[in-house]
């Protein structure tokens, strides 16, 4: 087996998938390499998890080629499924069972001998940080400490590549920031990520490259850092005027800025150097109610390419 | 932690069965399952449990012995004298060996797909359809096994099993679960709706009640009966009924056939089925 650091572990071409006469993904081209973190960022029903799916060799394709780490899915099964961590939408916990027995039996389903299996889950509790709750039953735990369960099962087999599908969803603040931590360790110890997010915060954190997809299809594709270069401005201006006088208001700004998006609640103005165009904006008698300078992020290219938001 | 150089030995075991016949829906780990049950079970509510196996007893106790006294001797097939306890408690335990079947692989399996949802999670390990459908297949058929294995313990001691063929009753429940298993894990694999599940209900208390279970099935007319022999249980109560009385010809082989028909049935049902749930 080659380990160069090119190697790549997953390729994707014309990767379609339809339900009846749906597409949910609608041939979609990308390529994932060894031990980096990789993102299909996009808004709820962009087609994320039915790709996720497709990776995991769970879900036939449609149509078009799919290889994970050289193998055909349709054929391979569950030598591929050997190889992957899935962590599901859904923690989709076994509720009749304890913290400890999760991991345990869905080790023995890989075949995993128990010997092996009591030195790995105690390693596993204690990564996942739940060594004091290994005898709770599943559902008593946190949503925070489920997702962390989730995460720790899907690793029992050692997997080379984890999926993760929308890691945060539903959880707070800090339990996000404890579950990013866990997984920027793993990251460290050279798995590959494989990450979905409708989050634009969390694509930044955790992904070294992304695509955007919406509707099915890969709107752009690059690092953060790139794809805010390339499809938007340095810095953005955000000012409210009040739901009824944004849209009057836009239209006096419209020379000021590189280019301008009017939302329902504040507009956006995209500009190389924000300070010195709010400056501006003040100076020509135009009273903001709120105003905000901020740099570009992932939401403002996903705006740019879609003219919708990530999160409505 | 995470040995990156070297293959999981997830990945090995995986490898190794590559060439084998159905190797994507089958994985030769069924037993897993089992594993898993005693685990669950550790912690689930057996009074539910016992409950389930107590039915058939009850029935025994008010009919055998109740019922049983005002009607006197029955004759069997061969025109032996028998006992109205002798002629039920064989159907009793064949009906043993479906209630345990039935429960889980009815209502438990129906609860797992729908709300624990546990075997998405299965089928993205290296597990296939088949290993989970024999693997709940096989846990569904224990129950019922030892439903009737407890209910031999009762009737054997009672003198109710009259003759030495009696003891492959105990085979023969084995194989009535193991039909009831499968074919009640396919048909609940169907099933979305809890009012779906109770026409399951409706379908077996007659079946329970009429299947030559309390009297032999030529009190009906012509047509009734031919639709009740097509019943599973009338084809397991036959069976187990003619080996506790000894009664052995050829025959018997047809029951058998009809047992292995449902479960190989049932079980490719359900394997098909989890695919179409899970992996499309
Ligand atoms: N099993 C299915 N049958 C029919 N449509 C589906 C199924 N799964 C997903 N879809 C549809 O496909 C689209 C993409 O869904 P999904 O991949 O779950 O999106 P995301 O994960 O990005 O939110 C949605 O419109 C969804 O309704
Ligand atoms: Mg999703």
């Amino acid at each position: 087996m080659s380990q160069s650091a090119n190697d790549v572990v997953i390729q994707a071409k014309g990767l379609t998938k339809k339900y009846k006469d749906f597409v949910a993904v609608d041939g979609i081209d990308f390529e994932v390499k060894r031990g980096e973190s990789f993102g299909l960022l996009g808004p709820n029903g962009a087609g994320k998890s039915t790709t996720m799916k497709m990776i995991s060799s769970v879900s036939q394709r449609t149509s078009g080629e799919l290889k994970i780490l050289g193998k055909e899915p349709n054929t391979h099964g569950p030598e591929i499924r050997a190889h992957l961590g899935v962590v599901p939408q859904k923690d989709l916990l076994d509720r009749e069972l304890k913290v400890w027995e999760n991991i345990f039996t869905y080790g023995r389903y890989f075949g995993l001998s128990r010997k092996f299996l009591k030195g790995k889950v105690d390693e596993l509790l204690e990564f996942a940080q739940l060594t004091e709750k290994r005898n709770a039953k599943a559902d008593d735990l946190s949503g925070g400490m489920q997702r962390r369960l989730a995460i720790a099962r899907g690793l029992v087999n050692e997997p080379e590549i984890l999926l993760l599908d929308e890691p945060t969803t539903g959880l707070d603040p800090q339990a996000r920031h404890v579950l990013w931590d866990r997984l920027f360790r793993l990251k460290e110890q050279g798995v590959t990520l494989v990450i979905t997010t409708h989050y634009m915060d969390e694509a930044e954190q955790l992904c070294d490259r992304l695509i955007v997809m919406d509707n099915g299809k890969i709107m752009a594709e690059g690092s953060p850092a790139e794809l805010i270069k390339q499809y938007s401005s340095k810095e953005v201006v955000e000012v409210r005027f009040g739901t009824d006088k944004n849209e009057k208001t836009a239209e006096k700004l419209a020379g000021l800025a590189d280019r301008i998006e009017v939302l329902p609640d504040r507009i956006l103005l995209y500009t190389a150097k924000g300070e010195e165009l709010l400056a501006q904006i003040l100076e020509s008698g135009l009273h903001p109610v709120t105003s905000l300078v901020r740099r570009s992020s992932l939401e403002d290219v996903f705006l740019r390419l879609t003219g919708r938001t990530l999160v409505d | 932690m995470i040995t990156q150089a070297l293959v999981s030995q997830a990945v090995l075991i995986a490898e190794k069965r590559r060439n084998n016949p159905a190797a994507s829906v089958y994985s030769g780990r069924a037993r897993m399952m089992l594993e898993r049950g005693v685990y669950a079970a550790k912690s689930s509510n057996w009074l539910v449990i016992v409950s389930g196996f107590f039915e058939p007893v009850f029935y025994l106790l008010a009919f055998g012995f109740g019922i049983g006294q005002l009607i006197g001797n029955l004759t069997d097939g061969n025109g032996n004298p028998v006992t109205y306890a002798a002629f039920i408690a064989p159907a009793l335990l064949a009906t043993s060996a479906m209630n345990g079947a039935i429960y889980d692989s009815t209502w438990n399996v129906f609860f797992k797909l729908h709300f624990g949802k546990i075997y998405q999670v299965m089928l993205s390990s290296s597990l296939g359809p088949l290993d989970v459908a024999l693997g709940e297949i096989t846990w569904a058929l224990l129950r019922g096994l030892v439903y009737s294995l407890g209910f031999m313990a009762i009737v054997v001691p009672l003198g109710l099993i009259t003759d030495a063929w009696g003891l492959l009753a105990i085979p023969a429940a084995t194989l009535i679960a193991f039909g009831f298993a499968s074919f009640g894990m396919a048909i609940t694999s169907y099933f979305h709706s809890f009012q779906q599940m109770n026409w399951l209900n409706f379908f077996l208390l007659p079946m329970f009640l009429f299947s030559g279970t309390f009297f032999p099935v030529s009190v009906f007319p012509q047509w009734i009966q031919v639709i009740v022999q097509a019943l599973p249980l009338w084809q397991g109560v036959e069976l187990v009924r003619s080996l506790t009385l000894g009664i052995i010809h050829w025959g018997l082989l047809g029951h058998v056939a009809y047992f292995v028909v449902m479960i190989v049935g049932g079980m490719w049902f359900t394997t098909v089925r989890l695919r179409a749930l899970f992996m499309r």
